[in-house]
């Protein structure tokens, strides 16, 4: 029978081989429930996976929708790091915009070079809020940052709706529950002229090298994985669980504000009641799939942008929900969860030789 | 005023069922020392699972079979790959709850703005015409009646019997469980199993019950909750109750206010139950002593037989 056995030694093949077989095994799998959909599999997988990247700006949508995935995975990468469980980043991404998108409706004449940077700061800010008030209850209270986390993300959505459907609405919208568009200089630096590649685009990775500096070269990086892989160590050798614990939470909530209020400055340049698909979620795993490595996150971040477009393309051209990128992006982790297995262990076909006589 | 307490009542059970049957059957997967995070993807299966059935058949007992298959089905693949694989639980829960909703959400998307029959409320003659006591008391679903058997048995079972007291081994010690004799990974995807099926039934209950009709993540964080609940009971199966209720009642309120046309914008008060469970936990957590008193000592932890 199959055996799952110990390999002492962590496996360096099965470190980057690992990925790859979840990768091929959850296209396999997401191609047999297409076909018991009764939908071609083939077809269904390339015009989830590879379509999107032959339109033309596919490859500039695949960025945009990157880089706040990238942003918010490099944050997470380092909280995991820490066993920090922070799940709430997609509330800490719509804090950050909200923050961020009071700014841009408070100055509307402001000039370019004070409104950016004031959003910027002021988006950052409004995930580190979100962050640090989960810090803050895990350290002063006790309470699972899981639990309060994901709560800060419902009721922050309610916080969005209140003001969109109210205080904030556009008065000349019609009724919309969205606010006014933001002022041209409120808006992204673009990148590329008359496309949608904002700044966030060259911020993502640069934030990724940084923090995977930070991570493997300095001595806070080192209390991290300390922390992560042996508490007790950690306790000994006097590094502050606490410290820590608010570093993780401010860095990922922050970056998770970031990453929102680049979202409404450079995507919508507007507050309405949904400004994320989800990206908080699939950071959770942008950051498994990269490994819980800063610069493994950014390959991961363009993958799971890729399904969010191949969502979009099965929805338009297949007729399928685009509820597909949740199935996609959960089974997904599974199978990088359940490979990993391999990292420590080796599964060997036996036949049980030993009998205890009776 | 008799019409409102009873109004009040009957609503407070109805809101407390969903948590209180989610509630109970993560209270046995932690109890097994194993903390599934998936409780709000199994609900959400179980509720379009449910909910598919019963229109396609007619039947809600039908239906209910179906969520609770659903809630198994789902909760076997966490423990595939948390216990067989050894994953990470934290992580594997979360991708549980993704890819509940990614399934719910596809194969609910025919079922919108459907209806499906509900589930009947069971009269009990003479008892049900009892006034305040018959409507509060007497007259209400299988599941109501359910959610309060199911904690009653899984509270004897724990606290009176052999087996709950294997599944505490289990989830205290599963080194000392193992070196007794006792086979910890069947119990463990037993006890996961039997989460997944009340997380199931608990998702049947929204939709075939609580608001008779499928909507994209109509359980709206109350497997969260769910979760909240037990750690806020200290793993003790009558404060679970107590805590259902209380959810249920802000749940309740949230709604009844806004009803009034009370000048709180409505959205708010749709954040209310959160904020309280945010309150509530911060509360409940900060006696460390006690949480770590009654919490299971291998929550969380892998197992991994040596010899």
């Amino acid at each position: 029978m199959l055996k799952i056995e110990p390999r002492g030694l962590e496996s360096k093949f099965w470190r980057y081989a690992s990925p790859i077989l979840a990768l091929v095994l959850t296209g396999l799998t997401s191609g047999l429930i297409f076909a018991a959909m009764g939908r071609p599999a083939g077809l269904t997988v390339y015009t989830f996976l590879i379509a999107p990247l032959l339109q033309q700006d596919g490859l500039a949508a695949l960025v945009v929708k990157a880089a706040p995935l990238i942003m918010m995975g490099v944050g997470l990468s380092l909280a995991y790091r820490a066993n920090v469980w922070n799940i709430g980043t997609e509330g800490q991404f719509t804090l950050g915009a909200i923050f961020a998108g009071g700014v841009a409706l408070a100055l509307p004449d402001a000039p370019a070079w004070i409104i950016f940077p004031a959003m910027l700061m002021a988006g950052m800010l409004g995930g580190m809020v979100s962050g640090g008030l989960v810090a803050w209850m895990r350290i002063g209270f006790n309470a699972n940052e899981i639990l309060t986390s994901l709560m800060f993300t419902y009721i922050t959505q309610y916080l969005l709706v209140y003001l969109v459907t109210g205080p904030w609405r556009d008065p000349a919208g019609f009724g919309f529950p969205q606010t006014a568009m933001f002022s041209d200089a409120a808006a992204a630096p673009k990148l590329i002229e008359d496309s949608n590649v904002h700044i966030g685009v060259l911020l993502a990775p640069l934030i990724a090298i940084g923090l995977w500096f930070m991570l493997e070269k300095s001595l806070l990086g080192f209390q991290f994985r300390v922390l992560g892989q042996a508490p007790r160590a950690a306790r000994f050798a006097g590094f502050s669980e606490d410290r820590l614990v608010w570093v993780a939470m401010l860095v990922s909530g922050g970056l998770a504000g970031l990453a929102g209020m680049l979202e409404a400055t450079g995507t919508l340049g507007q507050l309405t009641t949904n400004i994320s698909p989800g990206y908080g979620f699939a950071a959770i795993i942008v950051a498994f799939l990269g490994r819980l490595n800063p610069l493994g996150v950014i390959p991961a971040g363009l993958l799971l942008a890729l399904s969010y477009l191949g969502g979009d393309a099965a929805q338009i051209n297949l007729g399928l929900p685009n509820a597909v990128t949740g199935i996609f992006q959960g089974i997904l982790l599974f199978y990088l969860l359940g490979c990993d297995v391999l990292l420590l262990h080796r599964i060997k076909w036996r036949r049980d030789t030993v009998r205890i006589a009776r | 005023m008799t019409a409102l307490l009873t109004a009040f009542l009957v609503s407070v059970i109805a809101a407390s069922t969903p948590l209180l049957l989610a509630a109970v059957g993560e209270l046995v997967v932690e109890k097994a020392g194993v903390l599934n995070l998936g409780v709000e993807g199994m609900m959400l299966a179980g509720a379009i699972a449910g909910f598919a059935t019963a229109n396609a058949t007619g039947n809600t007992s039908l239906g209910l079979l179906a969520a609770l298959f659903a809630g198994v089905a789902l909760s076997l693949i966490f423990g595939l790959i948390t216990l067989t694989l050894q994953a990470n639980q934290t992580a594997t829960g979360l991708a549980l709850t993704i890819f509940g909703r990614g399934f719910s959400a596809l194969l609910g998307a025919g079922y919108v703005g459907i209806a499906a029959p509900t589930l009947p409320k069971l009269q009990i003659p003479a008892l049900s015409d009892l006034p305040i006591i018959g409507p509060v008391l007497f007259s209400h679903d299988i599941l109501e009646y359910f959610a309060l058997v199911s904690l009653s048995i899984v509270a004897f079972c724990i606290r009176k019997t052999h087996l709950g007291l294997i599944l505490r081994a289990v989830g205290d010690s599963h080194d000392a469980a193992h070196a007794l004799g006792y086979a910890v990974v069947p119990i463990r995807y037993a006890a996961i199993a039997f989460g997944g099926a009340l997380g199931g039934l608990a998702g049947a209950y929204m939709s075939l019950s609580y608001t008779p009709l499928w909507a994209q993540d109509m359980t709206a964080g109350r497997g969260w909750v769910a979760l909240a609940l037990v750690t806020f009971a200290a793993w003790r199966p009558f404060w679970l109750l107590i805590g259902a209720w209380f959810f249920g009642g802000l749940m309740y309120l949230s709604l009844y206010v806004q009803a009034l046309g009370v000048p709180v914008p409505s959205a708010l008060l749709s954040a209310l139950p959160y904020i309280g469970t945010v309150v509530v936990l911060v509360m409940i957590s900060r006696d460390r002593r006690r949480i770590r008193l009654h919490r299971p000592a291998m929550l969380g932890r892998s197992f991994h037989a040596r010899a």
